[in-house]
């Protein structure tokens, strides 16, 4: 099995008075797909924002190939190739799609591994987005990106991601405001970041799509992780259907 | 020994004048530069009232802490609110209010020796061998008080607990039904009020001049940005750090370097725990 | 149905600049000159007043006009495009002008050198000064951009260091006025135009990114901290240059250069001119700065007028001469029935 990609151990963060995240560990192996799914307030999204640095942590540690990253800053853990994408999607609505792919060409990270010579960058942007499914033909990288419907938004996250030449992608509730029909065409970019090796974390509300590309779930409630396994198994624990439906539901 | 005392009352004195200013930027996170202006303000006008128009003195006082409080409340109904949410748009207009203000008063001539407003009480007291003017004593009781009152008032009353709510989750606030304008414009009437009672209580024991406005204006930030901008504790708290270490370099250094302790702890907190003392982490990073 | 019908303005870009907007602008004449008309105007009104001004007093005007058009530039960059209020200006024009009168005044170096050398080391140690503030909100940059000058007006005079109250005099002064203007004048084109080319660059959506989303860039792995740094070398280059060539128009410097005046005018000219748009300040000190030359009688009340411009324009004028000239100028309005 080999070292995990990404170590994290018993992560812990209060706001006030709450314990958003509490203690909570998993690893992360590379070239998987985990899901992270739990209802409302489970602490999902912290748990984002504390692998990805940007929310300080209480106690735990982070170590990504073997690197201590629990101090480090969100735009480093972003150059060392974890990046993440947002839950609400704020381009710069008054610029050309992809020109909201500028900066992460702009990272060091981009600049060391191309030593420089990344060439037009514009070129590069429209290249990327046409990989997410932006159609060249149809002028769709061009237009405004506050005209842009919610799947273009979303695919362009991921875009923003793919300019990093990422290893791993935390992705925040990616599916969210989509139609069925949207989420079914994010499906095959998913499996493809997947066919690139690209390991991804998904925090996800929608179950049913989540599980068809998931290959480990975790399960979170109240901060907690109260379940880890195959999408199967951990449908079938009882703490889940607890968490989720209220009551033990003899079915 | 005079060190202590000394120390004590500077502190008090800072945490006087810094109460206005935080409580107008925790509720509605708009800092008040005109809290400096309006200090010298309440001053001057104190003077006015008194000398050209002859009233009492308790009526001076009171005539401008309430002038002060009423500016407090139109510059925020008139100005500010416009400009809320454009942080950049927000600063400017505070910053020049308490020019027009400050310049204003430095045009009418406010220099020199007879600009000086009488003491409350003309006494001197030794407390522990050491002279203190009872003028300092009223200081820091009127400090103490103030402080006493503003925590009955936000812990107890039912505005002051809006207030507080406000400044501690607006959103959470804004669901249970508090007004947020209305919070801020109280706040920034009240926090006015404060700067010209911490005016028109420390003035008397020097004189009325323009550049103390500015000098004020950094002190109450330097306070509040030590304390944590949003800590009640965190602010006195400051207060006292900044007070007493002010009074160490004054005895020990040179007469003029208040100042510069000010700035100091300024930049040194804002390099090693920038959210302050006490502050919580919360203002300044989760911005997700 | 009454025949109350609503009308809204509309407003549409002129046909002549719908033509120059791409590059088949220059094949006609007319759009070329579109084009060309504002920028020529300005820079022929910059480069051809210290031919067409009476006397040599209204000459060094001019040259003070530069050095607050420099800080009004460096202020709109810093505050419309970075988000960084700066109301410190004073703060530059004192670093960089006692950098290089200590140069010239303790080493002996001419301007030609103490000129650059305080230009850049002023910005240097202004950045680093700054520093602290940078990875935090705007609103502590602004405090402590303000509490500087003060600050350091009163170490000076307390410490008696640098000349005290009197300042140090007796430095070298630029040989001859045609040159004072031209440099400065030519100094101000060089920025306003470079600036506005470097926002309209990729490095300009960088920036745009730390004010307006700095989550974002963030999370490309950009440090916002450092491309704040950057504007504010940059932002302090201007205004230190400012201050080291005032030090050698005067042959002196002392603490009137760290006077709120230089905190304060920056601002006015850039509300006022039109903020966001970098020649809108230059048009504001255009503006400003013979009015308030004129206005010297008043003393101490034209910093109170400039300040109530300042709130009135933005409260109800907020985009300033320069964006309502180019609407005027780029776009026509009708009354549209809805």
């Amino acid at each position: 099995m080999g070292n995990p990609l990404l170590r994290v151990r018993s992560l812990s963060k209060s706001f006030g008075g709450v314990k958003a995240v509490n203690d909570v560990s998993f690893d992360l192996h590379e070239g998987e797909i985990l899901g992270v799914i739990g209802p409302n307030g489970s602490g999902k999204t912290t748990l984002l924002n504390l692998i990805t640095g940007f929310v300080r942590k209480d106690s735990g540690t982070v170590e990504f190939r073997g690197k201590d990253i629990t101090k480090w800053s969100a735009h480093k853990i972003s150059n060392l190739g974890l990046v993440r994408t947002f839950q609400i999607v704020r381009p710069y609505a008054t610029l050309p799609a992809f020109k909201n792919l500028i900066p992460p060409l702009f990272s060091p990270r981009i600049k060391q591994s191309t030593r420089g010579k990344l060439g037009d960058r514009d070129a590069v942007a429209i290249d990327v987005l046409e990989e997410v499914g932006f159609e060249r033909d149809a002028y769709v990288p061009y237009k405004l990106a506050g005209s842009l419907p919610l799947g273009y938004l979303k695919r362009l996250e991921f875009a923003r991601c793919l300019c990093m030449k990422p290893e791993t992608i935390c992705c925040d509730e990616v599916f969210s405001g989509l139609s069925m029909a949207e989420i079914a065409s994010m499906l095959p970019l998913v499996e493809r970041l997947q066919a690139d090796r690209i390991t991804l974390i998904m925090v996800e509300h929608r179950l049913r799509e989540l599980f068809r590309v998931a290959d480990r779930v975790l399960v979170m409630n109240f901060g907690q992780k109260i379940a880890e396994g195959s999408p199967r198994e951990v449908m079938k624990d009882p703490q889940v259907r607890r968490a989720y439906l209220g009551e033990e539901v003899k079915l | 020994m005079e060190i202590l005392i000394y120390g004590l009352i500077n502190s008090m004195l800072l945490v006087l004048m810094a109460v206005g200013f935080a409580l107008a930027y925790s509720v509605s996170r708009v800092p008040n530069f005109m809290h400096g202006s309006l200090y010298v303000l309440a001053g001057y006008l104190t003077w006015v009232f008194l000398n050209r128009l002859g009233l009492g003195y308790l009526l001076s006082i009171l005539l401008s802490v309430g002038t002060a409080t009423l500016i407090g409340w139109v510059v925020y109904k008139v100005a500010v609110i416009r400009v809320r949410g454009m942080p950049v748009s927000e600063i400017i207009v505070t910053f020049a209010i308490s020019l027009t203000i400050l310049e204003f008063l430095r045009w009418l001539g406010l220099r020199g020796a007879t600009y000086v407003l009488p003491p409350f009480y003309s006494k001197t007291v030794t407390l522990l061998g050491v002279p203190v003017d009872s003028q300092r004593i009223a200081a820091v009781l009127i400090a103490a008080a103030i402080v006493l009152v503003l925590w009955i008032f936000t812990h107890y009353t039912k505005v002051g607990l809006g207030l507080r709510g406000i400044a501690q989750n607006e959103r959470a606030a804004l669901m249970l039904g508090i007004d947020s304008d209305r919070a801020a414009t109280l706040a920034l009437a009240l926090g006015s009020a404060l700067a010209a009672l911490a005016g028109i209580t420390i003035i008397p024991m020097g004189n009325i001049n323009v550049a103390t406005g500015y000098d004020v204006l950094v002190f109450a930030i330097a306070v509040c940005i030590c304390g944590g901008l949003g800590s009640w504790t965190g602010t006195i708290l400051a207060a006292f750090v900044i007070g007493f270490a002010q009074m160490i370099v004054v005895y020990l250094v040179a007469p003029h370097l208040a100042m510069v302790v000010a700035l100091a702890a300024i930049i040194l907190i804002l390099i090693f725990k920038p959210s302050g003392l006490f502050g919580r982490q919360k203002e300044l990073e989760e911005r997700v | 149905m009454a025949e109350d019908a609503i009308r809204r303005k509309e407003r549409l870009d002129r046909g002549v600049k719908v033509r120059s907007d791409t590059v088949y602008a220059v094949s006609s004449w007319k759009e070329i000159l579109f084009l060309l008309a504002p920028r020529a105007a300005l820079i022929a009104v910059l480069l051809l007043a210290p031919l067409f001004v009476p006397s040599l007093y209204w000459q060094r005007v001019i040259c003070i006009m530069g050095v607050y058009a420099l800080l009004a530039i460096g202020f709109d960059f810093l505050a419309h495009f970075v988000g960084l209020v700066c109301l410190g200006g004073a703060l530059f024009i004192g670093v960089g002008a006692y950098f290089s009168g200590c140069l010239n005044h303790y080493l002996g170096l001419p301007p030609v050198l103490t000129i650059p050398i305080g230009s850049i080391g002023g910005a240097l140690i202004c950045t680093i000064i700054l520093l602290p503030t940078l990875p935090l909100r705007g609103v502590y940059f602004a405090i402590v951009t303000f509490t500087y000058p003060v600050f350091l007006e009163r170490i000076i005079v307390a410490a008696d260091i640098l000349g005290g109250t009197d300042g140090i005099p007796g430095l070298s002064i630029l040989y001859s006025t045609w040159l004072s203007q031209y440099s400065i004048l030519s100094v101000i084109l060089l920025c306003v135009f470079g600036l506005r080319r470097l926002v309209n660059e990729d490095i300009g959506v960088v920036f745009r990114g730390v004010k307006d989303n700095d989550q974002a860039i963030r999370a490309s792995g950009l440090s916002v901290t450092y491309y704040k740094a950057i504007a504010v070398f940059f932002a302090a280059l201007m205004g230190c240059f400012g201050g080291a060539y005032l030090a050698h128009l005067y042959g002196w410097v002392g603490m009137s250069l760290l006077s709120m005046d230089f905190s304060v005018f920056p601002l006015v000219a850039t509300v006022v001119g039109g903020p966001g748009t970098i020649a809108g300040p230059l048009v504001g000190c255009l503006l400003l700065v013979p009015i308030s030359e004129m206005l010297r009688a008043f003393g101490a009340l034209r910093i109170v007028i400039y300040s109530l411009i300042m709130v009135f324009f933005i409260l109800f004028w907020s985009e300033g001469l320069v964006n309502w000239a180019r609407r005027k100028y780029e776009q026509f309005e009708r009354w549209v029935r809805v």
